[in-house]
This record gives structure tokens, C-alpha cells and sequence, in this order.
């Protein structure tokens, strides 16, 4: 990857990130009552859909494996009111030892 | 130490150890290290710079590279406005700071139901998650294949598995629901048939149902 590429690249994500503060963050400002209850439902729809594809994609196909069962134990976790440091491990321990037994 | 201050650091543990796996992908995929160092301390945002490098690896071009890390560093920007209330109002800090608006940093910042305690939680999880990162893709550049596999510590399912400890608290009022439960099915029904990145600006789209579910309830 030449220095070229890279630098590309670091201007491009930052360009997105600034566009996000500086442009879409102040139009939501400018008049919040029309735009809070919108972006307020933006972490829930990114979040899942990242959880979603972090636990049955890889390289653009589905796929099921023992992540599933790691997020599905954090996912108990979770509504058992486990510590964050707990889910992160729980999740973890189980898609080690399902992986590692089959 | 505060509860956000110590699920921002947990976190930001488990994304250094990402980045030891992100610095050793780097190596094999032939980058040096000054280009391992400047990439994850400025471009600074995780999935991209795991595109970027497996591209290369699998003997891409360096523009599908960077195109393919760009679909995925995308979605930074639905999450300006989320956090834009917790930055700096003048100009060039508020610049400055848009770099530290990135999956982790939106999640912990939207975490506390104050400004002060987001900020507080947004800036916390921003230095260490920074600082873990970096550290973490030099360690993982130097020490190359000695490593092993990430996968065989189950590593991939601790991101999923914090985000959904992330996620609950948004789950509380029912287009909260809504929005997650649609933005999941459409990152699902999106995987196979787009590129990887899309899927995530697609499912934004379920924030629509959220919000008209919002409106029913509150006229």
C-alpha cells in the first residue's frame, strides 16, 4: 500500500467524520425539535446492525459459528445485568470453547 | 472510578487487543511500520483499516484499498450529530474532536442520560481507546505471526458482545426497538448482496420507523 493510498485514506475517514460534526451536527442543531427524535434513534439502528453483522457475516457472505453462541451468551448476560467486563469475557470464553470443540 | 469510566477503558482494552491483530494483519500484508503507526493513530477507525489491509493482502490495488475502507468508515458520519452536542462549540477544536467520533466513542458518549457525564465518558473512552489502539497495532507490527490466531481466543465475538451491553440502554422505550430491530434486519438482508460498509448506511434507515412509531405515541 503506497504512501499515496495512505494518506488517502486518512483524509477520506477524517473527511466523513468532519462532515458528521461540522455539517450533518449542526443542521440537527440548527433546529433540534425536528431532528432530535431521529438522530436520537441513530445509535440503535447503527449498534445492532453492527452486532448483527459482526456476529453472522464474514467477507460478505452469512455465516453461522460459534460467534453466535459468545454473543448469545453476552446477550444473557447482558439482560442478567452482568458487568460490562463480564459480557466482553463471558462472550469471549463461550466462542473460544465452541470453536475449540468442534 | 465512575461505572462509564470503566466499561470505556474494559473497552478500550479489548479494542487494543483488535489492534494487535490489526498491526499483525498489517505486517503480513507487507506495511512497514511508519505506514502501520500513521494509519492507526490518523485514519483511526478500526473496521477501515482492517478493509484496507485485507485487500491488500488478497493482492488488491491500493485504490480498492482505500475504496472499500472508505464504504466502511462511512458511517462516522451518521454519528456527528449524535455526539455533536458533547464537542468543543468552536471551530477548530470541534474539528479536532470529530476524529474521535467513531463506533466506541458514540456509544459511550450516548451512554449517560447528562451532557456532562457523555462528554466525560465520550473524551475518557476517545484517550484510551486512542492510546490502547496505537500501542496495540505497533505491538501487533513488531511481534507479527508470533501471535497466533485471534480467533482461537474468541476475540471476534467480544466486539458484538460489548456493543450489545451498549446497545440495551436503547432498548428501554419501544422506537428504540423499532429502529434496532430494523436495522439489524436490514445490515442481515444487506450482507450478501453489497459490499461490506453498506449494509450499516442502509440499516440508518430503520431510525424512519423508529421515529413514525415515536410520533404515534406522542402526538
Amino acid at each position: 500500500m503506497s504512501w499515496l493510498a495512505i494518506w488517502g485514506l486518512v483524509a477520506g475517514a477524517y473527511l466523513f467524520k468532519a462532515f458528521g460534526v461540522l455539517g450533518l451536527g449542526r443542521a440537527s442543531a440548527t433546529s433540534p425539535g425536528r431532528f432530535q427524535p431521529v438522530v436520537a434513534l441513530i445509535p440503535a439502528a447503527l449498534f445492532s446492525a453492527l452486532i448483527a453483522v459482526q456476529t453472522v457475516s464474514l467477507d460478505e457472505t452469512l455465516v453461522l459459528d460459534a460467534r453466535i453462541f459468545g454473543v448469545a451468551a453476552g446477550a444473557i448476560s447482558v439482560w442478567r445485568k452482568a458487568p460490562f467486563v463480564v459480557v466482553v469475557v463471558v462472550s469471549m470464553a463461550v466462542t473460544a470453547v465452541v470453536r475449540w470443540q468442534t | 472510578m465512575s461505572s462509564h469510566r470503566r466499561e470505556g477503558l474494559v473497552l478500550s482494552i479489548a479494542v487494543g487487543i483488535v489492534g494487535v491483530t490489526f498491526g499483525v494483519l498489517a505486517d503480513a500484508a507487507g506495511l512497514s511500520l511508519p505506514k502501520i503507526i500513521v494509519m492507526s493513530a490518523l485514519v483511526f477507525t478500526g473496521a477501515s483499516q482492517f478493509a484496507a489491509v485485507s485487500v491488500i493482502d488478497a493482492g488488491g490495488s491500493g485504490l480498492a484499498a482505500v475504496g472499500s475502507a472508505l464504504l466502511l468508515a462511512a458511517r462516522n458520519a451518521l454519528y456527528g450529530p449524535v455526539v455533536a452536542h458533547l464537542l468543543p462549540k468552536s471551530v477548530v477544536p470541534r474539528a479536532g474532536s470529530a476524529q474521535f467520533v467513531i463506533d466506541e466513542t458514540t456509544a459511550m458518549g450516548s451512554l449517560p442520560d447528562n451532557d456532562i457525564d457523555g462528554r466525560d465518558s465520550f473524551w475518557w473512552t476517545a484517550i484510551w481507546l486512542w492510546s490502547l489502539w496505537n500501542v496495540g497495532s505497533v505491538i501487533g507490527a513488531l511481534l507479527g505471526a508470533v501471535i497466533g490466531e485471534p480467533e482461537t481466543w474468541g476475540l471476534d465475538a467480544a466486539f458484538p458482545a460489548a456493543f450489545l451491553a451498549l446497545l440495551a440502554p436503547h432498548l428501554r422505550h419501544q422506537p428504540g426497538r423499532v429502529a434496532a430491530f430494523g436495522g439489524a434486519g436490514l445490515a442481515i438482508l444487506m450482507v450478501p448482496i453489497a459490499p461490506a460498509g453498506v449494509p450499516l448506511l442502509v440499516a440508518a434507515l430503520a431510525v424512519v420507523p423508529g421515529w413514525w412509531v415515536q410520533r404515534k405515541a406522542t402526538p
